[in-house]
C-alpha cells in the first residue's frame, strides 16, 4: 500500500506530525531509530525503568499518547537506510512517490512507499576537536544526557561538563542529582552572550525558570563556573585524567563536552533538495518556505533537523509540516497557525545562536589533532590538501579521506569544511556540503541480504569483449 | 584575453590529465582547463580495478602497458601516488552459462596478451580463500591490481604543475571559436591545438566543433564497507562482468561491477538504485561469504562513456586540424594514462607507440544510418 505521508524521526516534530496527519485521515506512518518515540530531549524511559516524571517526561507522554491515538502506524526500533523515489528518477521521468527501504526492529527488511515525506531527523552533537577529545573518558554534553536521563548512570565520578548552549548546564544539574561532583562547567559563553539571550528567552519563562533553577543548584554545590573560555586539551595515561582550561588543570575521570548541534541533513541532501548555509541554524539546512516544504515537491522538513530551534518549538513545527503535506495531497484539515510556534522559535533561536559554530575555536585547533577520527585525518593533512589544491569538501574527501569512515563525516565534515573554508579565506558556504548517498546508516549486509538463489539476482547482459 | 597556449585540454580526468602531462613534459605550453575539479568525476570515483579480465581484448595491449604505469606512477608523475597494489585476479563462472563465457572470454584475452589460464574452483580457492564453494571454473591473471582511484586528482596535480601546464579548474567552457579560442567565464583562453577530454560529456564538446559524436552514458554504482579483517587478496570478478570486489589495506571492501544508478550528462549521478544496490551486494556476498558480515557504509555513482562500438575515441578529429579527442575506453581507468600518453605523442607530431583510435569510424557509422 502507498502511503499519504510518512515521517522519518519521532523526536517531539515528528510525533507531533504524525499525529496530526493521522488524525486528518491521512494514511500516516511514523518511522524511528529508537525502540520508543520521544527523540532526545523527550527520550521515553526503557521498558522496565521507572523513574521521577518531570516537565520534559510530561511533554513526551503528552505527545506520545497524542500519537498512539491518532491512527498512524507506528514503526519503531527500525533503521532506515535506502531513499528513493520522489525526485531520484531518470530524466524526463516524472516525480514517482518516495520509497523508504528499512530494517524492522526483528531485522527483517521493508519498504514503504509514500506520496509525501516529512523528514524530523534532528540533529548530530558538534564538537570541535582539541588535543585528547578521542581519549576514553570525553563524550558528547548529548550523550552523558541519554546516559544521566534514560539509564539513571554518571559518565563518571568527578566531572567536567563544557561547551556550548543550555545543555551544559542541565547536565551539570543533573550530575549533581545523581550524586556525582561537577568539578567545573567551562562555557563557551561569556556573561554577556547569556544577557543578551535573555529578552528572547523570556518569550518562554518555562524555559528560563528552568535554566535559573539549574544555575541556582550549581551555585549551591559550589561548582566553579568559568565563562567565555574552552577546554584547550584532555590528558591523561590511555584514558581522561586531567582537563585543560587555558593554565589551568584540573582533574576529572569525565568530559562531558558539546559545541552545540549540527542539523542531521544526510536524507535532504540524498533527495537533492537545495540547501543553504546558515550558521545561526547550526550550519547546512535545506531551504524551507514558511511551510516546511523544501525544494523538493512533497518532501517537508521540520524540528532541528530543518534548523536548531530546540525540543519545544519542535512539535509546532511538525504540524506545520503535516498540514502543508494535507494541503499538497488535497487531503483536507482545518488546522492553524500555532500561536505558540513563533515564541518558542524565538526562544529557540537565542539559544541556537549561542551554540552556533565558534570559527575561533577551529582556527585554534592544533595541527597534530585528530579532526576525522574514523579516518585519523589531522589538522595538518587538511591544510596540506588545501595547500595542494582541494577547496570543495568532496575534494577534500579524496584529498585525505576524511568523513569517508563509518560516521561519514557528521562528526568532522564541519569542522573539516571550517578548515577548508579558513584555509582558503572563503566563507563556509562555499566549500560545499558532502554529496548524500545511501545508505542513511552504515547497514549490515547480512540483514539486507534476504534469502536468495544466485540464479535469481537479475545480471545484466555482460559488456562486449 | 589569455596568452596563447600551444594545446588546450578540454577535460581533467585522467584522459585529460595525463595528456596535458605528456604534452607539456614534450615542450608544449599547455592549458589544462574543467569545469569542476581535477579528477572528480569517473576519474576519481571508479572502482580503481586494474584488470585484464574485464579489459576489451583490443585494448590488452594498451591496458598491459597502463597497468606498469599505474604501479610505477610515482616516478613519472613527480611522486604523485595512487597507491597502486598488484595482486592476482580471478573472475569466476557459477553456472554453465558462465563457464562457457569464460572459456570463451578467457581464450580470446589470451589471444590478445593478457596471461590469463583457467583453473578449477580448488584450485582458485588457493588463490583466494574467501572465495565461496561452487566455483566451477575461474580465469586466472597473475598480474591484476588495483588503485584507490579518489586518490588520482592529487597524485597528478603536482606533476602538472611541475610540468609547467596551467591548470585551470573550475573554468567551464561554454564554447570554441576558430582555431581555437575556447569561451570561459574567465575570459577567452586561446591555444593553437584543441584536446577535447571530457568523459561523457564528449558528445556535447564535439558539438561545439559542429561533430556529432553519440556518446552513451554509463551510471556505474559503487558500495563501501566499513574496515574489515582481511578477508580476500584478490581483485575478484564473475564471468559475467558484473562484479568487482577488492579489499583495501585499511580494510574497506569496495563493491562494483558496472549495476546502473539514476543518472545522466546533464545532472551528473542522481540516485542509487536500491534494488540494484541489492543485486551488487547479493553477488558480492555470494562470491565471498565473510562480505556477510560486512556493514555497508556508502554507495556512489560514476558516469562512463561508451561509443557505438564501445571502442575508445582517440585521435584527430576529421576535418578540423589540430583539434583531438581522447575518451571513451572501455575500463577507461585502468588505460588512462597510456592512453593520454600516446595521443600526446600523436599531438607532438611523434608516431604513437601504439595506434590511436580514430573516430571516423563512428561518425561515418551514423552517416550511413541516417
Amino acid at each position: 500500500m502507498t502511503h499519504d505521508v510518512a515521517v522519518l524521526g519521532g523526536g517531539p516534530a515528528g510525533m507531533a506530525a504524525a499525529t496530526e496527519a493521522a488524525s486528518h485521515g491521512a494514511r500516516t506512518v511514523l518511522l524511528e531509530e529508537s525502540p520508543l518515540p520521544g527523540g532526545q530531549v523527550y527520550r521515553a524511559l526503557p521498558p522496565g525503568y521507572a523513574g521521577p516524571a518531570d516537565a520534559d517526561r510530561r511533554a513526551g507522554d503528552a505527545l506520545r499518547a497524542a500519537l498512539a491515538a491518532s491512527g498512524a502506524d507506528l514503526r519503531t526500533g527500525c533503521r532506515v537506510w535506502g531513499l528513493g523515489g520522489g525526485p531520484l528518477v531518470p530524466q524526463g521521468a516524472a516525480a514517482a512517490p518516495f520509497t523508504l527501504s528499512a530494517l524492522g526492529h526483528d531485522g527483517v527488511p521493508f519498504t514503504i512507499t509514500t506520496r509525501a515525506l516529512v523528514l524530523c531527523t534532528g540533529t548530530h552533537e558538534r564538537i570541535i576537536p582539541f588535543p585528547g577529545w578521542t581519549l576514553p573518558g570525553v563524550i558528547g554534553l548529548a550523550a552523558a544526557t541519554i546516559l544521566l536521563k534514560v539509564q539513571g548512570v554518571l559518565p563518571g565520578r568527578r566531572i567536567v561538563v563544557a561547551g556550548a548552549g543550555p545543555l551544559l548546564y542541565a547536565v551539570a544539574a543533573k550530575v549533581l542529582a545523581g550524586g556525582g561532583q561537577v568539578a567545573a562547567v567551562v562555557d563557551a559563553a561569556t556573561h554577556g552572550e547569556w544577557l543578551r539571550a535573555l529578552p528572547a528567552l523570556a518569550a518562554r519563562p518555562d524555559l528560563l525558570a528552568q535554566g535559573a533553577a539549574w544555575r541556582t543548584r550549581l551555585l549551591a554545590a559550589g561548582v566553579p563556573v568559568i565563562h567565555g573560555a574552552h577546554v584547550t586539551a584532555a590528558d591523561g595515561d590511555g584514558v581522561l585524567g586531567r582537563v585543560r582550561v587555558g593554565d589551568r588543570a584540573i582533574d576529572a575521570d569525565a568530559l562531558c563536552i558539546g559545541h552545540g548541534l549540527v542539523p542531521a541533513t544526510e536524507a535532504t541532501r540524498t533527495y537533492r533538495a537545495r540547501h543553504e548555509h546558515r550558521p545561526q541554524d547550526g550550519g547546512w539546512v535545506p531551504v524551507l518556505d514558511g511551510r516546511q516544504r523544501t525544494s523538493v515537491p512533497l518532501l517537508y522538513a521540520a524540528g532541528d533537523g530543518a534548523g536548531v530551534r530546540g525540543a519545544a518549538a519542535a512539535p509546532a513545527a511538525g504540524r506545520v509540516a503535516a498540514r502543508a503535506a494535507l494541503d499538497d495531497l488535497g487531503l483536507a484539515h482545518a488546522g492553524s497557525q500555532d500561536a505558540a510556534l513563533d515564541r518558542a522559535r524565538r526562544a529557540g533561536a537565542a539559544m541556537a545562536r549561542m551554540m552556533a559554530l565558534r570559527p575561533a575555536m577551529v582556527e585554534a585547533i592544533p595541527p597534530e589533532t585528530i579532526v576525522c577520527r574514523c579516518e585519523g585525518v589531522t589538522r595538518a593533512a587538511i591544510d596540506a590538501a588545501a595547500a595542494d589544491g582541494a577547496v570543495t569538501i568532496n575534494q577534500l574527501k579524496h584529498f585525505t579521506r576524511c568523513g569517508m569512515g563509518p560516521c561519514q563525516g557528521r562528526m568532522c565534515g564541519e569542522a573539516a569544511g571550517a578548515l577548508l573554508a579558513a584555509a582558503h579565506g572563503v566563507p563556509i558556504g562555499a566549500v560545499g556540503f558532502a554529496t548524500g548517498r545511501i545508505p542513511l546508516r552504515p547497514v549490515p549486509m547480512e540483514a539486507i541480504l534476504g534469502a536468495f538463489d544466485y540464479a535469481d539476482i537479475p545480471v545484466p547482459a555482460a559488456a562486449p569483449i | 584575453m589569455t596568452a596563447p597556449f600551444d594545446v588546450a585540454v578540454v577535460g581533467a580526468g585522467v584522459m585529460g590529465c595525463s595528456t596535458a602531462l605528456f604534452l607539456a613534459r614534450g615542450g608544449m605550453r599547455v592549458a589544462l582547463l574543467d569545469r569542476g575539479e581535477i579528477c572528480r568525476e569517473a576519474s576519481g570515483v571508479n572502482a580503481g580495478t586494474l584488470t585484464m579480465q574485464m579489459t576489451r581484448a583490443a585494448l590488452i595491449p594498451y591496458a598491459l602497458r597502463a597497468h606498469e604505469m599505474w604501479l610505477t606512477m610515482p616516478r613519472w608523475c613527480a611522486g604523485g601516488d595512487v597507491l597502486a597494489t598488484a595482486c592476482p585476479g580471478l573472475s569466476v563462472a557459477f553456472t554453465d552459462g558462465e563457464v562457457a563465457l569464460l572459456e570463451d572470454r578467457a581464450r580470446i584475452r589470451r589471444a590478445a596478451g593478457a596471461p590469463i589460464d583457467l583453473i578449477d574452483g580448488r584450485a582458485a580457492q588457493a588463490i583466494e580463500p574467501g572465495l565461496a564453494d561452487g566455483v566451477k571454473l575461474a580465469g586466472h591473471c597473475p598480474i591484476d591490481g588495483f588503485t584507490s582511484a579518489y586518490l588520482t586528482g592529487r597524485a597528478f596535480r603536482p606533476a602538472l604543475l611541475e610540468a609547467g601546464v596551467t591548470l585551470m579548474e573550475s573554468t567551464p567552457v561554454r564554447g570554441v571559436d576558430g582555431r581555437f579560442t575556447l569561451d570561459t567565464p574567465a575570459g577567452a583562453v586561446r591555444a593553437t591545438r584543441l584536446v577535447l577530454a571530457g568523459g561523457v560529456w564528449l558528445e556535447d564538446m564535439a558539438a561545439w566543433l559542429g561533430v556529432p559524436l553519440p556518446i552513451k552514458v554509463l551510471v556505474n554504482q559503487l558500495v563501501v564497507t566499513e574496515r574489515m579483517p582481511p578477508r580476500m587478496r584478490t581483485v575478484l570478478g564473475v564471468a559475467s562482468g558484473l562484479l568487482s570486489l577488492k579489499q583495501y589495506a585499511n580494510g574497506t571492501v569496495l563493491i562494483g561491477g558496472g549495476w546502473q544508478g539514476i543518472g545522466d550528462r546533464a545532472r551528473g549521478g542522481i540516485a542509487v538504485r536500491p534494488e540494484n544496490f541489492l543485486g551488487n551486494v547479493r553477488l558480492a556476498a555470494h562470491t565471498v561469504p565473510a562480505l556477510r558480515q560486512a556493514r555497508v557504509v556508502r554507495s556512489w555513482l560514476g558516469l562512463e562513456a561508451e561509443t557505438a562500438d564501445a571502442l575508445p575515441a582517440i585521435g584527430p578529429i576529421p576535418g578540423i586540424e589540430d583539434a583531438w579527442i581522447i575518451g571513451s575506453v572501455h575500463s577507461g581507468y585502468t588505460s588512462g594514462p597510456f592512453m593520454g600518453k600516446i595521443l600526446a605523442q600523436a599531438v607532438l607530431g611523434r608516431a604513437p607507440e601504439l595506434p590511436l583510435f580514430p573516430i571516423d569510424r563512428l561518425l561515418d557509422a551514423r552517416s550511413n544510418a541516417a
